[in-house]
């Protein structure tokens, strides 16, 4: 790595996004289609291919942006010790010898848990660099009262998350009540404080691309560090279509404020292929300021395990079974 | 440094080529070069030419110059094939087809890497449009020829077709072709483009390796010459041609007068419209995918960027950020977006058009793309500052280069729309489904994409309208080209007679009435519901049999013509009237001229000759015909292909608009009507000449036209020399589409008079039986309209 994405990896080196008031035109006459957002998002992955080193260094670009995640009901601080154990050192040493990385091994963009699992992942990352990330506001459904949600977040804060995964309420955009929405994002934004927030949509749940980009629109408006799709418990969780959609309200807002927000894919990310796909949409989308852990993340949990095995066959031309890399 | 840490620096996508090998070993096998396939076999090769790639500037292949003794050669072994072919069952010639497509996905990266290879287009396009497309054109007719029996009673193969089609997608254009050639029983002589003839010659192996019978597709090479050479070949039944709209009206004219079947697919300007209420990040795609698919070498390209003024400049920067990511280069590596242009002559055609646009004051963006340093490329680009009256707003660029204008409101953009010789496709993008099809409706044009572009389906149909052409490709419309009615057997063709002279000479004057003094009648000529006098300020004598004077009628000239159409042009409601009230008009017309009956069978009896039952016959058949069109006039539906989940494909019949009707002499009165009311009928305004030598049977329906509620401007009628007034009729620009019944000669006339704006023209030089159910139905409903295809996605 070399020392730009490193003090990314660390942390974030971008200014803040302060928010701006609540404004509905800069969503409510925005147009989204969804037949022809389908078809971008069809063709644009067919339109872009890496092979051999590049897309051994595209993989480990992907795996430098996951958020290496747990969120289970048996989760446990032993589970978790692990799950940072694998997110410290991601990698073989065969493996980052044959890809010359040695000397600056990656790390994965953060680790994200339950709060009461915050106290443990902080702990085994301890030096490491890598940030956790806690959800918080009664997640997934979101549906505790605010004054509890925020309390749930400033417990986590406390407890040294770096980052705090928020839901939305899902239906105040279902019913289109967009100050209750912005109103309750920026509380949440406040109760981080030098924490970023990144706003779970539920995008699965809104349905629509009209309501997700609406959604997108108003969490940045209340002020958070990044937008994400989705729990990973909805029924239908991170899309392309639905992603498009985000960067072009990210990209829209950028434009009309200057401030660089943060896109996170969650729920259904789980080969190198999609990985690559991801960040081909970010590049064309975005561009490659947007190929950083400070501005991209994947939320997932089974992905690094398949990155591994496909830098595994780059490194030796022999295709790679999950038994011989580590758990996470 | 390692690779790898450069690479996670840079984050290039690095080469990414699509192998080549089995397509190079293909070649080198055919390093002696390739000759034309006919008769099922591969002939020796002959003058050779050269075939290079686009991207390199390399050699390719050789393949043989085809001279008119090979199409001589490849049209016998069609006409030969054909006897078999054409009776062979349509589940047989369904099995054929099926193989073709089965042959076609087997052997398809073959064909995408072969076509790159040849054609300069992306991997991408070719491996995931091109050849998927051709494989369900071929499966979606292998469907077709197991149907045509029941789908298409009456109707069989036109017979030996000649086909010649374009570089620029040159398998998916002959799939086009030769899919419903075969499948509706007819043989082929194909000349691929000179440019991009290696696919034609893959295909042809594969017809070999299928099993097809010899014969019955037949590719012969070469550049012009054997093109024109299948044009003028006295075998061929049917030309089908895709190109230039200046090569269509060469091929019109020399068809003319020779009877052969003709569908041209040309060129196009088509409008691409942007309202302030559309996904403005979609539209961008779909600017991407109207222009910068294929290098811009699209016929239906969306090349006129129209943008509503408010959110111009909002997509005019989406716009550029979008063009920077485009990456021209390599057709055969993966993530190349734009390819090669096909020939350096293409690439000097684009260059010198641009750069003169810029010296006209227009303001030309590219990005700052990296080009090869060799083959032939373009960068995209993006010209704003553009007027209509600016030569790059209205010729056809074929490159990958936009032009972009501005509208202010919906009727401004119907019209900004429709300012353009073209009428092949257009795109329209709002989210309000209100007014999309409301501007679909308005826009002439063959094919409208909703908040979509360039979409294309074995299922829809496909072509222009105005100078892009006529004819449909895909669809059951499309596969009517390929058909026509089977002939009753041991009729034999009687032809018109050719008309005499008619003589405005004074001193022939009819004495009408009984001696005493009548009062004089002359027919005037009808023209926006009025009677006019002839321009000419003549008027000629119409004689019975006897050769005795039975009247007068006026002696129109161009002038009258010019007038005509002028007031057709003002009765433009009747086409956006309702069906059922074209219906109570044709209605009231057959009730007013019943009321008259035996006033018209005693003119017409006198006029020529006929018995008092015969002209009472012709009378009740004319009442009945107009019943007829009165009751089709809310019946003639349009259709909803099949193509796409959650993609609505509308085929609407539209009037052509403003239509010539030449009337032959036979059945004075039945053949003005059986022609003239299927053309109001389905909403066309129309200038009728009537019979020459008996012309008072249409002039006496004057007064049946005021009374029947027909607006003023629907039917004018100019009485006169036939072929005169049909040749500016066939002249007039105003003019959409025109009908003649006439002399072979006055046909062939006709046919190459109308090259100017490519009118649709349906000449009938044989005499009809008038009375016969032939001479009604929806062949002719079928004339008096040309099918829109719009595509409207859906879903939210």
């Amino acid at each position: 790595m070399d020392d730009r994405s490193k003090t990314a990896l660390a942390g974030h080196n971008i200014e803040r996004n302060p928010g701006a008031p609540l404004d509905p035109s800069w969503f409510e006459g925005v147009g989204v289609n969804l037949s022809a957002v389908e078809r971008r998002t069809a063709t644009l992955t067919a339109r872009r291919s890496v092979k051999k080193e590049y897309q051994a260094a595209w993989l480990v670009k992907a795996l430098t942006c996951i958020d290496l995640t747990t969120l289970a009901g048996d989760d446990t601080p032993g589970r978790v010790r692990r799950l940072c154990a694998k997110a410290r050192r991601p990698l073989s040493d065969e493996l980052l010898d044959a890809l010359d990385l040695a000397d600056d091994p990656p790390t994965v963009g953060a680790v994200c848990v339950y709060p009461t699992m915050v106290p443990p992942a902080v702990k085994a990352l301890e030096g490491s660099g890598i940030p956790v990330a806690s959800v918080a506001t009664g997640f997934p459904s979101g549906l505790t009262p605010l004054k509890q949600r925020l309390a749930e977040i400033a417990y986590a804060v406390g407890e040294g998350a770096g980052e705090i995964d928020i839901v939305i309420t899902r239906a105040h955009v279902l019913n289109r009540d967009w100050a209750a929405l912005y109103d309750e994002v920026k509380a949440m934004r406040e109760a981080c404080g030098p924490a970023h927030l990144k706003a779970i949509l539920g995008t699965g749940d809104l349905k629509t691309l009209r309501n997700v980009y609406a959604a997108s629109m108003v969490a940045m408006q209340a002020g958070a560090d990044f937008i994400k799709t989705s729990t990973g418990k909805e029924d239908v969780n991170a899309t392309m279509p639905v992603s498009l959609v985000m960067l072009r309200a990210l990209r829209d807002y950028g434009a009309l404020t200057g401030h660089e927000i943060g896109f996170k894919p969650a729920g259904g990310l789980r080969t190198a292929k999609d990985a690559l796909n991801w960040l081909f949409l970010m590049k064309e989308e975005l561009g490659d300021r947007w190929l950083q852990p400070d501005l991209f993340r994947i939320g997932a949990s089974s992905l690094l395990n398949d990155i591994e095995r496909q830098l595994d066959h780059y490194a030796t031309g022999r295709y790679s079974a999950s038994y011989r890399h580590a758990m996470a | 440094m390692g690779k790898i840490r450069d690479i996670l620096r840079t984050m290039e996508y690095g080469p990414s080529p699509e192998s080549n090998d089995h397509v190079v070993a293909w070649l080198q096998a055919h390093a002696q070069g390739f000759g034309h396939y006919i008769d099922g076999e591969f002939t020796k090769p002959g003058a050779l030419f050269e075939v290079t790639n686009p991207a390199t500037g390399k050699l390719l292949a050789k393949a043989t110059q085809g001279s008119a003794a090979d199409i001589d050669a490849a049209v016998s072994a069609a006409r030969k094939a054909f006897a078999s072919w054409s009776t062979t069952p349509g589940h047989i010639r369904a099995r054929h087809l099926y193989a073709l497509a089965r042959h076609i996905q087997k052997r398809d990266r073959f064909l995408a890497v072969l076509e790159s290879m040849d054609n300069g287009k992306p991997i991408r396009e070719s491996r995931d449009l091109d050849v998927p497309l051709v494989a369900r054109h071929f499966y979606h007719h292998a469907g077709w020829a197991e149907l045509i029996e029941t789908e298409f009673p009456g109707y069989g193969p036109v017979g030996v077709c000649g086909q010649i089609i374009p570089w620029n997608f040159p398998l998916l254009m002959l799939a086009w072709k030769i899919a419903p050639a075969l499948a509706a029983g007819n043989t082929v002589v194909l000349k691929p483009a000179e440019f991009t003839p290696l696919t034609a010659l893959a295909f042809a192996e594969i017809c070999r390796d299928a099993g097809l019978p010899p014969g019955v597709v037949n590719i012969v090479t070469g550049d012009g010459a054997p093109g024109e050479a299948l044009v003028s070949h006295p075998g061929i039944d049917k030309i089908a041609f895709t190109g230039s709209t200046e090569v269509g009206r060469l091929i019109r004219k020399a068809t003319a007068g020779t009877g052969k079947k003709l569908s041209l697919e040309l060129g196009g300007k088509s409008p691409f419209v942007v309202f302030e209420d559309a996904d403005l990040d979609s539209a961008v795609e779909g600017v991407v995918d109207a222009i910068w698919f294929n290098q811009g070498q699209v016929c239906c390209a969306g090349s006129r960027l129209l943008v509503q003024e408010g959110v111009a400049e909002r997509l005019y920067g989406k716009l550029r950020a979008r063009m920077a990511h485009l990456r021209v280069g390599d057709p055969l590596d993966k993530s190349t977006d734009i390819g090669a242009i096909v020939a350096p002559i293409q690439l000097q055609r684009i260059t010198k058009l641009v750069d003169e646009g810029a010296r006209d004051g227009a303001t030309v963006w590219q990005p700052k793309t990296a080009l090869p340093s060799q083959g032939c490329f373009y960068p995209p680009t993006l010209i704003t500052d553009v007027e209509p009256a600016s030569t790059l707003a209205e010729v056809e660029i074929f490159g990958p280069v936009l032009v972009a204008m501005t509208f202010r409101t919906p009727d401004e953009a119907v019209a900004l729309a429709n300012n353009i010789r073209y009428g092949l496709a257009a795109s329209v993008w709002s989210e309000n489904i209100n007014r999309s099809l409301e501007i679909a409706a308005q826009i002439k044009a063959g094919v409208i994409w909703i908040n979509s572009t360039n979409l294309f389906d074995a299922a829809a149909g496909f072509g222009g309208y105005r100078e892009s052409g006529f004819g449909r490709e895909g669809g059951r419309e499309g596969l009517s080209e390929y058909l026509a009615p089977k002939k009753s057997a041991g009729k034999a063709e009687r032809q018109e007679k050719r008309p005499a002279p008619l003589s405005a000479l004074p001193g022939q004057s009819a004495a009408v009435g009984d001696g005493a003094v009548g009062i004089d009648r002359t027919a005037k000529l009808y023209i926006g519901g009025k009677q006019a006098r002839p321009d000419s300020g003549y008027s000629y004598s119409v004689v019975d049999p006897h050769g005795e004077a039975v009247g007068q009628a006026g002696l129109g000239n161009r002038k009258d013509i010019r007038n005509a159409v002028e007031a057709a042009g003002k009765a433009a409601s009747w086409g956006a009237a309702t069906g059922h009230n074209r219906a109570q008009v044709l209605f009231y017309f057959a009730e007013n001229l019943n009321a008259r009956a035996a006033e018209f069978a005693a003119r017409l009896a006198g006029m020529t000759g006929v018995s008092a039952k015969e002209a009472k016959g012709e009378v009740d058949a004319a009442i009945r015909r107009t019943f007829f069109y009165a009751g089709f006039a809310d019946k003639y539906d349009g259709a909803v292909h099949s193509t796409r989940s959650r993609h609505i494909t509308l085929a609407m019949n539209e009037p052509w608009g403003i239509m010539g009707i030449a009337c032959p002499d036979a059945a004075p009165l039945l053949a003005f009507i059986s022609l003239v009311m299927p053309a109001i009928a389905m909403g066309n305004r129309v200038i009728v000449t009537p019979s020459p030598a008996h012309p008072l049977a249409a002039t006496d329906l004057y007064q049946v036209l005021d009374t029947s509620d027909v607006p003023a401007g629907v039917v004018n009628i100019v009485t006169g020399e036939r072929d005169a007034l049909a040749k500016t009729l066939a002249e007039h620009e105003g003019v959409d589409a025109l009908w003649y019944c006439g002399t072979p000669d006055g046909a062939k006339m006709v046919e190459a008079a109308s090259i100017s704006n490519l009118k649709a023209t349906w000449t009938d030089a044989h005499a009809r039986d008038w009375l016969s159910g032939e001479s009604q139905g929806r062949a002719f409903l079928r004339r008096a309209t040309q099918v829109k295809n719009i595509w409207a996605p859906y879903g939210e």
